[in-house]
């Protein structure tokens, strides 16, 4: 490395972010009056996105009062959940690899209140949010961490594999969704289906080369698949500036045109959902959306998080750029509720969280049983199984 | 690489290539009648093979065949009037399987690169013409995208059907079809499957493909199998048991036809891989109505008593010429094998499926016979021999009268100019059944 850093130019590095979208959690301004029973509108921060080779989602956005409490509730729920999950792993409940989503939030909230329940989601191994927004549950999530039979697995797949009618996993090997997406939003295409999918992604997986061999598939045969970079500026331990040429990720579909959207305002990412959605399912192809967002832990439970960045970084983004407290804070500057309110609030994810946990924990462990299903397709089986010694044999 | 679109160019450029340097290639690609028995004797070749059925009758007779329209809850009905059959090579047996497939199933589609317009061994000719470009198309260069593409639809419940040009080209798709397609079931806990991928792609030599179009991969994917397999780390598994994907490896047009709708309408993935010189010189009358052959199931080709000699793809022909050469050995190498070995009874099965592979099938006959030569085109080092061997050795040990014999590729690239010496060939194999015999 210290080679590779003799090679590097003598001209200063480009500051981070100095050209890229802002990425605020509280600057967007009310349009008009808050209502508490009607919807309104309101007004994101002029650079919250930016696009290339196309136009920029609008600024202007509806929301109504239970959708912005609804969506604190589910971001403040999800964070609970990585938190204890986080606990467990400590406690040496959670074995394994385990990757927490706390910090970008926005994201998996933003994506599930701008999409609608048949379209299909694919993501990489930070995918516990995806998992319980996309009709699976948190009992489902732990209990799959824990390796019991309450996981959404049945506890066989672990924290990388989780699965929902609509949501095709979290998938270990990085970058391996993308092209599987593709396919997803071909087979919509296929059955003629209004419905569109959305490839999730880090700015780690981006150099991978199956995600240009996606990008060009898609565009090739125009599907409704949006590909979704989640940038969260580190891939593992490798800040994006030291691994990629082109950092701007919404810029790399060549012609596939791309928006970059504030990953940690929450309105910006359903703003910037729906409006992909509605690319996509006007028969435009696919499209870029890159999500400037930042993840407060360590790339897995074995990163601590603060080799290859400051704890000042840390710090100053959970303090001034947290997705939960920027909505927390238009909730109460408009009006809508109090801090009292969203302390209740808080309270209910907690307690959810707690319960869904002592559930989670007292569920079983696998039946011994267990270990022959799955395999193969169910009926397809082979006649028996050998097991962990001599006189151990499954017959299906 | 051939690009897409080459075909044209291939097929130009391929005459001169075929013309200097690949006589013996042209004897491959024969197909009976339409060229003299090869002069110097009565060995059976490819052309005269008595493993291909050239009969109506003898071909709606293929052991295992399972009629679609037949119901398979009561006993076979043998009920063959009406049933047709019409003369194919490998190539249209290939075309047949997924033109019923595409007919039956409004979900399958078939890609892959060139496959629009035929693939470069015409598996697919005039698919698209026939169902349209929308479920036949070409895709880019992009082997590890195709399985990913693959995966994505076939976990959308419906069928694809992916070429990979050669079988040489998988290996980018590798990381999908072992980490991805293979686990799919498993670590979803059942809740998606990717059932409906088959992935095929032509394998094995040519006598001229050279490095990048002779291989025979199938070795690699009973390994990975084993990486999939680690996730019931330390049980005992047996082979047949250790993944859900599965590879088939046909011998000839009926095979192929059967074991490929097979294949399509499995619920795991599987992995299909065809001897690409076996395309135009294999030639049978193959039954046109839609049947299958099961995968999983090894076929015993000759039955004998002294001797088994397990093999699959092309190499099933070397082995039988080697056996008749056995039996009746040419004047020039006669002096090499010694008188009471020419009246030695030989089993020759095709195991057909690679994994999970026949093991019941096999046991019985190395128990019978007590010697095993194992045949494959792949190199000898972690082939799947090594693993057939080392199971086989274990659940006969007590009955074998020889060590496992491997007849292999060898443990290097495979030349161009050396393909003809790489290869298993009928010699090579007589001497090894000599050598086991003579133990």
């Amino acid at each position: 490395m210290a080679t590779l850093a003799r090679l590097r130019s003598n001209l200063p590095r480009k500051v981070p972010l100095a050209r890229a979208v802002q990425t605020a959690a509280d600057s967007t301004r009310l349009a008009q009056d808050a209502s508490h029973d009607k919807p309104f509108t309101v007004k994101l921060h002029e650079d919250s996105f930016r696009a290339y080779q196309t136009e920029a989602p609008s600024l202007e956005v509806e929301v109504t009062k239970d959708g912005l409490l609804g969506m604190y509730k589910d971001m403040q729920t999800m964070r609970r959940m990585e938190m204890a999950a986080d606990a467990m792993y400590k406690q040496k409940l959670i074995r394994g690899f385990c990757h927490l989503a706390i910090g970008q939030e926005a994201v998996s909230v933003g994506l599930e209140r701008g999409i609608v329940k048949d379209d299909k989601v694919i993501t990489a191994y930070r995918c516990h949010p995806f998992a319980v927004l996309r009709g699976g549950s948190i009992t489902g999530v732990l209990g799959e961490l824990l390796g019991r039979q309450a996981g959404m697995s049945n506890g066989k797949g672990g924290s990388m594999h989780i699965f929902t009618p609509t949501f095709f996993g979290g998938n270990g090997i990085v970058g391996a969704q993308v092209p599987v997406g593709a396919g997803i939003a071909f087979a919509q295409k296929y059955r003629e289906q209004p419905l569109a999918t959305y490839a999730l992604y880090g700015d780690g997986a981006s150099n991978q080369g199956q995600v240009f061999e996606a990008y060009n598939m898609a565009k090739l045969w125009n599907l409704p698949c949006v590909f979704v970079c989640e940038n969260n500026k580190y891939g593992m331990g490798t800040s994006a500036e030291r691994s990629s040429q082109n950092t701007e990720y919404f810029t790399r579909g060549d012609k596939i045109p791309g928006i970059q959207a504030n990953g940690m305002d929450v309105i910006a990412v359903m703003k910037a959902v729906q409006h992909t959605r509605e690319w996509v399912t006007s028969g435009n192809g696919p499209i870029l959306l890159e999500f400037v967002t930042y993840r407060y832990g360590g790339h897995s439970m074995s990163d601590p998080g603060t080799t290859y960045r400051t704890r000042d970084e840390i710090q100053q983004m959970r303090s001034t750029q947290d997705a939960i407290r920027g909505l927390a804070r238009y909730i109460e500057e408009w009006g809508l509720a109090s801090e009292e309110d969203l302390k209740k609030i808080d309270k209910e994810a907690k307690s959810t969280v707690d319960a869904a946990v002592e559930e989670a924990k007292a569920s079983p462990v696998p039946l011994e049983k267990d270990l022959w299903t799955d395999i193969y397709y169910k009926g397809t089986e082979p006649p028996f199984m050998r097991g962990r010694e001599r006189e151990e044999i499954h017959y299906y | 690489m051939f690009a897409p679109s080459s075909l044209a160019r291939l097929s130009r450029r391929s005459v001169a290539t075929f013309k200097a340097k690949l006589q013996s290639a042209r004897r491959w690609e024969s197909t009976a009648g339409t060229e003299a028995p090869p002069a110097g004797g009565h060995s059976p070749s490819i052309a005269t093979s008595s493993f291909l059925r050239q009969t109506r009758d003898n071909s709606l007779r293929t052991p295992d065949i399972r009629w679609a329209d037949e119901d398979h809850a009561g006993p076979p009905s043998n009920a063959l009037a009406g049933r047709e059959t019409r003369k194919m090579n490998l190539y249209q047996a290939v075309r047949d399987a997924m033109s019923i497939a595409l007919t039956k199933d409004d979900s399958a589609v078939v890609f892959g690169e060139d496959v629009a317009f035929g693939g470069v061994f015409r598996c697919t000719m005039g698919l698209a013409e026939e169902f349209g470009r929308e479920r036949v198309f070409n895709t880019p260069l992009t082997e590890q995208g195709i399985a990913g593409f693959g995966i994505g639809i076939a976990s959308m419940g419906q069928t694809a059907i992916a070429e990979i040009q050669f079988a040489d080209y998988i290996y980018p798709a590798f990381d999908q079809l072992v980490n991805e397609a293979a686990k799919f079931n498993f670590r979803s806990g059942g809740n998606f499957d990717v059932g409906g991928l088959t992935i095929r792609c032509p394998s094995m030599s040519v006598g001229h493909g050279a490095l990048y179009h002779s291989q025979s991969p199938e070795g690699f994917f009973m390994g990975a199998a084993g990486l999939k397999a680690s996730l019931v780390a330390h049980f005992d598994v047996p082979p047949h048991t250790l993944t859900p994907t599965q590879i088939v490896i046909p011998r000839s047009p009926i095979q192929a036809k059967g074991l490929l709708l097979s294949a399509i309408r499995d619920p795991n993935p599987v992995i299909f891989m065809e001897p690409k010189i076996l395309y135009r010189s294999s030639v049978e009358q193959v039954p046109i109505d839609d049947y299958e052959i099961p995968l999983g199931r090894a076929e015993t080709l000759i039955h004998g008593s002294d001797l088994t000699v397990l093999t699959w793809g092309t190499p099933v022909y070397s082995c039988e010429t080697a056996i008749h050469m056995l039996a009746n050995p040419p004047e020039t190498i006669a002096r090499h094998v010694p008188e009471p070995f020419r009246k030695a009874k030989i089993e020759l099965i095709d195991l057909r499926t690679i994994l999970p592979w026949d093991v019941e099938t096999v046991t019985e006959s190395v128990k019978r016979t007590g010697r095993l030569v194992i045949v494959h085109e792949a190199s000898k080092t972690g082939g799947v021999g090594s693993e057939i061997a080392a199971e086989l050795q274990k659940r006969c040990f007590l009955k074998l009268d020889a060590p496992v014999k491997r007849v292999t590729g060898w443990d290097t690239p495979v030349g161009m100019s050396y393909e003809k010496f790489y290869i298993p060939d009928s010699v090579r194999i007589l001497d090894a059944m000599v050598e086991t015999l003579s133990y």
